[in-house]
């Protein structure tokens, strides 16, 4: 890597993303930092609150239990969405047109737009219509997601696995294309079993798109908003509010524009520390091995 | 820029960022970052020791404003001294 020339001026290339980064994101998130030390009520009217909304919000025994919940659901669907990513990727087929279209089936969920996830889901779960809530009905098995917290979570674990599943499975599927044959045939000479081969071949290997898929689906379902808010709107009672649904409440609902800035805040600095966490340790496992292949 | 609705703490805490990066790229050109290992455990070059120090900075702050009454000056110097260690030490 050493052979590389230094050349600061690669950075002048940098600078239209940069424009574009400090319209779309730097400029609106310096106001919202701007909204959350003030009581804004208009133009030309707002006083200065300092750091109340933040002790408001934090001390907020709602929105403390939103961000427990929102912590259980994005570490539930981690734990059931990589490993079955991983598994369906393992088996889908590597060539030929099954190939194509075991990829294009996989691929349907990913289309379908969040809102539209819910509005099949909710059908697909009501009693009297649903071809679920009509089965597990018919037998003989209580089942009702706006009546029931335990049914709502399982129904929306279910279908964040179903919607978002396929997306590990992609970037595995990639992942695992990229590994060159003579890696296979290296453990075929060695009689390696195939735990041995997906633990030291196809699993090391995998790091970097699990780095992506972990983030991406940590992030996704840290911001969840319309597929429950479909779904169950939130509900029974508030047993499936998560954090982005009590933002939206309170920022076009009731217009406290001064606690929702607080509040996106302290949300965008778990995320920020959630993903720098993730990204840190599973670059530094890596730069713990020693180099092989042209990894 | 009336829309951005400005405060002098927030601008002043901007001015601040801007400037430290700003810093930061002069000190670079000057003497360009060794990736080293201190007491954290991981290797970091002085770019991410400054990240580090800014993002527990703001947790500290967090954590003064919402389960403490101690003064926001407090968080505020404890977090100026941690920066301070991180970039030396860490």
């Amino acid at each position: 890597m050493n052979n590389k020339v230094p050349n600061n001026k690669a950075w002048l290339l940098v600078l239209p993303m940069l424009v574009l980064v400090a319209f779309s994101a730097i400029i609106p998130l310096m106001t919202v930092v701007n909204y959350s030390v003030q009581d804004v009520l208009g133009p030309n009217a707002s006083f200065f609150t300092g750091t109340e909304w933040f002790k408001t919000m934090l001390n907020d025994e709602a929105l403390q239990a939103a961000f427990l919940r929102q912590i259980s659901f994005s570490l539930i669907i981690l734990a059931i969405q990589i490993p079955l990513g991983i598994g369906i990727a393992l088996i889908m087929p590597k060539r030929g047109w099954q190939a194509s279209a075991v990829l294009i089936l996989i691929t349907l969920p990913l289309l379908i737009p969040w809102n539209v996830v819910g509005s099949i889901w909710q059908i697909f779960t009501r009693g009297d219509i649903g071809l679920m809530g009509w089965g597990l009905r018919e037998l003989g098995i209580s089942y009702n997601i706006t009546g029931d917290a335990s049914d709502a979570w399982v129904t929306i674990v279910l279908m964040d696995v179903w919607h978002w599943t396929p997306l590990v499975a992609m970037l595995c599927y990639s992942g695992l294309r990229s590994i060159p044959e003579a890696y296979y045939q290296a453990a075929r000479i060695d009689r390696a079993s195939k735990w041995a081969v997906f633990r030291y071949i196809q699993l090391p290997k995998l790091t970097n798109v699990l780095v992506i898929a972990v983030l991406l689906r940590f992030m996704h379902s840290f911001m969840i908003y319309a597929e429950p808010f479909v779904l169950t709107g939130g509900g029974p009672g508030s047993s499936t509010t998560f954090l982005s649904q009590s933002l939206a409440t309170m920022a076009i609902g009731q217009q406290d524009l001064g606690p929702s800035a607080a509040f996106s805040l302290i949300y965008f600095l778990v995320i920020l520390l959630v993903s720098w966490v993730f990204y840190t340790t599973i670059m530094h496992m890596q730069k713990d091995k020693p180099p092989h292949g042209g990894a | 820029m009336s829309w951005m609705v400005w405060t002098m703490p927030t601008a002043i805490f901007f001015s601040s960022i801007a400037a430290m990066l700003a810093g930061m790229t002069i000190w670079e050109i000057l003497s360009p970052t060794i990736e080293r290992k201190g007491f954290l455990p991981i290797a970091t070059t002085r770019g991410d020791r400054l990240f580090i120090g800014l993002l527990s900075a703001a947790f500290i702050h967090l954590g003064v404003i919402g389960f403490t009454s101690l003064s926001i000056w407090i968080a505020l110097a404890v977090s100026a001294v941690w920066l301070l260690v991180l970039m030396r030490w860490g």
